[in-house]
């Protein structure tokens, strides 16, 4: 390999033009779809059925999880807290961290591994088998009738699977602190109350997840139906909407923090 | 499956979301607290706040009756201004005083209000007249240290 200036200038430049050209046709990608997400509306069944296998499906591993987070959350919080004798503050610290981060930001990345690989998989076999091309023959959008419901089943499914894994993660900090380790069901629930605030920390919660939502949603089809058309095409794009997603997930959690929480106290 | 299998598994988990969100809201959060309710505000001005964070808690009795709204420094007096919303279920009269409190030892800090005597009430935009700063542990320790070394081995008895 000749390692001249010149040569390893042009794969400087290809390396940048090309993700530059992949972010540009993600972008007008993103653009089209919000085109056609209206006519979507007009046929609900197929966003129900999409809804079924991302929503209903990631269910259990959501709840399983949450539940266990919780768990976890309260036997490490109530370590540290027996030390400064406060561990009625179980409560708030295991619900303050679960609706502000944990619940949107793990709900994401399991919808990303367990739901979005599978859409993008679906759509990318599409693309392989030449349906999506058939469909465009027909006179039927692809992106109306394939896309879009995936991509709006995201956006509805997320929140609901983020507020699942909190409570889910709040029951299970409640069963590990209240009923295993002995705190004050009283105290454990009244201090919660008191510290969190349901505008403050559950609507922004629940807003986190919305643009998760988008995010994992708009990542999943757009891998899937610019996935190389082999076998081999297809498993990449899988492999790369779960690691997309999951860092997307990450860095934009660390945006939306820093806008939502900085400067609150 | 058929469309109205998949519409009552949906159905399930759209219902099931909600109550998940409903719980977060009542349970964890409290949202029938008086935040939504009529509050007014009235302000009270301490030499030093101490801890106090905008949402600490205003209590009366130890019950939780506001939420501190904002806190500013006055320029010419340099005291700190905390305005408090209070919320319209209880009435406080105009002789209350204010005095920032901990919970516990290495609790959180609040402001403890003590109603008076006095038939008029605060209302809206009204000022506490009686405050009583936060406790300063540094301050406390040396006026502690001063007294001690005034005490001289002679004159204790």
């Amino acid at each position: 390999m000749k390692a001249d200036p010149i040569s390893l200038l042009t794969s400087l430049g290809h390396a940048v033009t090309s993700r530059l050209d992949r972010l540009g046709l993600a972008a007008r990608f993103a653009f089209a779809v919000f085109r056609v997400l209206g006519v979507v509306f007009l046929r609900f069944g197929l966003i129900i059925r999409e809804l079924y296998f991302s929503g209903v499906r990631s269910l259990s591993i959501v709840i399983v999880s949450g539940l266990f987070v919780g768990m976890v959350l309260a036997v490490q919080g109530y370590e540290v807290l027996q030390r400064y004798g406060s561990t009625e503050a179980l409560g708030v610290i295991v619900a303050l961290s679960l609706v502000r981060e944990l619940g949107p930001v793990v709900s994401a990345l399991l919808f990303a591994g367990r739901a979005s690989s599978a859409v993008t998989a679906e759509i990318g076999l599409m693309r392989a088998t030449d349906q999506l091309a058939a469909m465009d023959m027909m006179a039927v959008d692809p992106l109306a009738r394939v896309i879009a419901p995936r991509f709006l089943a995201a956006i509805f499914s997320l929140p609901l699977l983020a507020a699942l894994f909190s409570a889910a993660g709040v029951c299970g900090a409640w069963i590990i602190g209240v009923k295993l380790i002995g705190i004050d069901d009283g105290a454990f629930w009244s201090q919660m109350q008191a510290s969190v605030d349901v505008r403050i920390d559950i609507v922004n919660g629940v807003l986190k997840s919305i643009v998760f939502g988008v995010a994992v949603g708009l990542i999943s089809v757009f891998e899937g139906f610019f996935a190389v058309p082999t076998a081999e095409g297809v498993s990449t794009a899988t492999t790369r909407t779960v690691v997309t997603s999951s860092l997307a997930v990450l860095l934009l959690d660390l945006v939306l923090t820093v806008m939502m929480f900085r400067g609150l106290n | 499956m058929n469309r109205s299998q998949f519409d009552l598994a949906v159905g399930a988990f759209v219902a099931l979301g909600i109550l998940a969100l409903l719980f977060l809201a009542l349970k964890v959060g409290n949202l029938a607290g008086f935040d939504t309710g009529t509050a007014y505000v009235i302000e009270a001005r301490f030499d030093n706040i101490g801890g106090i964070k905008v949402r600490a808690p205003v209590k009366s009795a130890g019950v939780v009756v506001g939420r501190v709204e904002s806190i500013s420094l006055d320029g010419e007096t340099y005291e700190a201004v905390a305005r408090l919303r209070i919320s319209s279920a209880f009435r406080f009269s105009k002789d209350t005083i204010a005095t920032i409190l901990t919970s516990g030892l290495l609790g959180e800090q609040y402001i403890g209000l003590e109603s008076g005597g006095v038939p008029e009430y605060l209302a809206q935009g009204d000022r506490v007249m009686k405050t009583q700063s936060a406790m300063v542990l540094e301050k406390l320790i040396s006026q502690f240290l001063f007294n001690k070394a005034a005490e001289t081995p002679g004159q204790t008895k």
